[in-house]
């Protein structure tokens, strides 16, 4: 037999049947919806006069809209959104955790710890980040809203094989590297949109080090990369991080199933050693203009080409920043942790270690927003809550997006410049005319408590 | 659904193009496909208080009714947002040129009749700048053949059979699937780690 990527493995364990032109029929063992994403896709099926193929394989989330200080929708529409969610779920008999449900959260934060996702299934769902599953030895992918009436009715896709990218980072990181700065340092290498039309397998030992929270950062930001999936072969954590959870008792796999084979051979390779990678910030609007910071803005003369010149002039407009200008001392207006990337209590308690016994800069707003209700009831447990509110953080007490991508009303204004634990830096992403800068928990946490962007090491070495 | 599509070409070479930018949020929190061509590229066309950018191409008079874009690298990356398509074609796009797409972008595009093309680096650049020339924005597109005509030159662009087919026929997927009903109850009987997860209410 020849040797298969892991990629493989869960495409043709998932394969119903070839169509014509090539594309695959593939199973999907699981499904999530959203509030937003879903409401066309019910009244498609229901304009059609079709069913819900297998109900119990669909979870319902309210997440994007919601607000956090709140339990409810910020304004009529997204009331309209959440109402309409909960009518279609209940007409459908499909699960929903909606607001005031304790296993409420964003949908990337929920399945996992909730135990439904487990090595060798196929996820599907209708937000881009669901390659976050590649985490578990799954395969996960974000799909539109055609697609997501396709699964209700049938319960398949039509799926068109990727090619395969391998991405090795190698060897141990400095002090203050976290995953965040491992997934931007991949996009910052090989450039957003260069994985387009592959699957993207992270392996080596920095890759293999990470906790299941750090895996789950690499592979939810993969999509950046513009990999439609995102895989780390399942091993011994793995298996352990699917124990003892909600729907644990619903899988069977074997962890050496979920690996790529020795010789398996890739379309692409990216090799990158884990010693060069230094704590990144994004100072662009597209996820691969980043610098480690320390570093001076580029300038014109840097750019090869002049589509690259424009593109530059362009972002540092819209930014309000200037070639050759140092990244380190930027003022913020505010700091957000939250998002599907980086909300997990792992994130909360790094981003916590910096902030205790310190407090944030005058005219910093500094927003904590857990990635889900259980997430957050195991923070206050632990004290968490305590050091970001005495640190000046608000401490939000409804979980969602939030902020990430600002659907509710938690926005930046016009022209403000965030430090965001997010995953996105584009255009208006965090509010009209708002400056995303990407960067880990902690630097976020380091740049709240200076006022500007720093170097989060600098924080660690005096606790030292 | 035509295997033609002729009109005019307007060129916007800004590289990533995200879904946030083709369709941003304030216009997502909707239950319906429709009223989304205002806010399709909304930040790029109007200001804040509404009056139009000049800047952007499709407010020149001489752009205005484009339905063919030739874009930028990694157009469509980001969210999978759905609207961004179904806006792009309420605004009157019926295909955009490019060199690579974001995947959920491309997937959603041949469900709604969006065509889109793919071409080298060279060729979009050929294009970009026949887009940009009032004498030779007229292109026309055929699917079936895979070629772009644009000032008397012949280009051929790619495209998978699947999406091809979905362009000229614009059959319904959903309904074309479940007539292999049978083959996914045989798999399901077959594979029991498919269908043993029940979600806890």
């Amino acid at each position: 037999m020849t040797a298969r990527t892991l990629y493989d493995k869960l495409v043709d364990a998932h394969k119903v049947c070839d169509l014509p032109g090539g594309d695959l029929l593939v199973y999907v063992d699981f499904h999530i919806m959203n509030e937003y994403t879903s409401p066309q896709a019910f009244s498609g099926l229901e304009a059609k006069g079709l069913k819900v193929w297998r109900p119990g394989a669909h979870l319902s989330v309210v997440d994007h809209v919601n607000g956090t200080r709140r339990r409810e929708g910020p304004d009529e529409a997204s009331k309209l959104l959440i109402s309409n969610l909960t009518k279609n779920c209940d007409k459908h008999d499909i699960a929903l955790y909606g607001l005031g449900d304790p296993r409420q959260g964003i949908e990337h934060v929920v399945v996992p710890e909730q135990g439904l996702v487990a090595p060798g299934m196929l996820i599907a769902c209708g937000d881009s980040h669901t390659t976050t599953y590649g985490a578990y030895g799954a395969l996960g992918f974000g799909i539109g809203t055609s697609e997501v009436e396709h699964v209700l009715a049938s319960q398949t896709l039509r799926y068109q094989r990727l090619k395969s990218m391998r991405v090795i980072v190698d060897g141990g990181t400095a002090p203050g590297v976290t995953a965040k700065d491992i997934i931007m340092q991949v996009i910052k290498t090989v450039g957003a949109g260069a994985a387009n039309g592959y699957a993207v397998e992270f392996a080596g030992s920095t890759i293999t080090a990470q906790d299941m929270a750090g895996r789950m950062t690499i592979c939810n930001m993969a999509v950046e990369l513009g990999a439609r999936a995102a895989l780390i072969a399942a091993d011994a954590l793995t298996e352990a991080a699917c124990r003892n959870k909600a729907h644990s008792g619903s899988h069977r796999f074997s962890v050496s199933d979920w690996t790529s084979d020795a010789d398996a051979s890739f379309d692409r390779e990216v090799v990158i050693n884990g010693a060069d990678i230094s704590p990144l910030v994004s100072w662009g609007t597209s996820p691969d203009q980043t610098l480690p910071i320390g570093s001076n803005l580029p300038s014109e003369v840097d750019m090869a080409t002049p589509a690259a010149k424009q593109a530059l002039t362009r972002s540092l407009g819209y930014m309000g920043l200037h070639e050759g200008q140092p990244l380190k001392g930027l003022q913020i207006d505010m700091a957000f942790i939250g998002s599907c990337t980086n909300s997990r209590i792992e994130d909360l308690r790094a981003a916590a270690k910096i902030l205790a016994g310190r407090k944030i800069a005058d005219g910093v707003t500094a927003l904590i927003v857990p990635g889900s209700t259980a997430t957050r009831i195991r923070a206050e447990a632990e004290g968490l809550d305590k050091i970001f509110s005495t640190a000046g953080f608000e401490w939000r007490p409804e979980s969602g997006c939030s902020m990430c991508l600002a659907m509710n009303d938690d926005v930046a204004m016009d022209g403000e410049r965030v430090a965001s634990s997010t995953n996105r830096n584009f255009e208006g992403r965090q509010g009209r005319g708002a400056r995303t800068h990407l960067m880990s928990p902690a630097m976020v946490a380091a740049a709240a408590i200076a006022g500007h962007i720093t170097d989060v090491r600098d924080f660690a070495e005096k606790e030292g | 659904m035509a295997t033609i599509i002729s009109g005019k070409a307007a060129a916007f070479a800004q590289p990533n193009v995200d879904t946030d930018v083709i369709m941003p949020k304030r216009f997502l929190k909707t239950i319906t496909r429709e009223g989304l061509a205002d806010g399709t590229f909304a930040d790029l066309r109007f200001t804040e208080s509404g009056e139009k950018r000049p800047e952007f191409v499709l407010n020149s008079a001489d752009w205005r009714d484009a339905s063919i874009l030739v874009v930028g690298d990694n157009f469509g990356c980001g969210s999978s947002r759905e609207h961004a398509v179904w806006g792009l074609r309420q605004l009157g796009v019926d295909a955009i040129i490019g060199t690579d797409f974001g995947g959920i972008f491309y997937d959603n595009a041949r469900k709604n009749g969006l065509a889109l093309l793919i071409v080298s680096k060279a060729v979009r650049n050929k294009l970009l700048a026949f887009a940009g020339d009032l004498e030779t924005l007229q292109f026309n597109i055929d699917i079936a053949a895979k070629t772009i005509k644009a000032a008397t030159q012949i280009f051929e662009f790619e495209m998978g059979q699947t999406c091809q087919t979905a362009l000229i026929e614009g059959k319904d997927e959903t309904f074309d699937t479940l007539k292999l009903a049978h083959k996914i109850r045989a798999f399901e009987s077959a594979n029991p780690n498919a269908t043993r997860l029940i979600v806890n209410k």
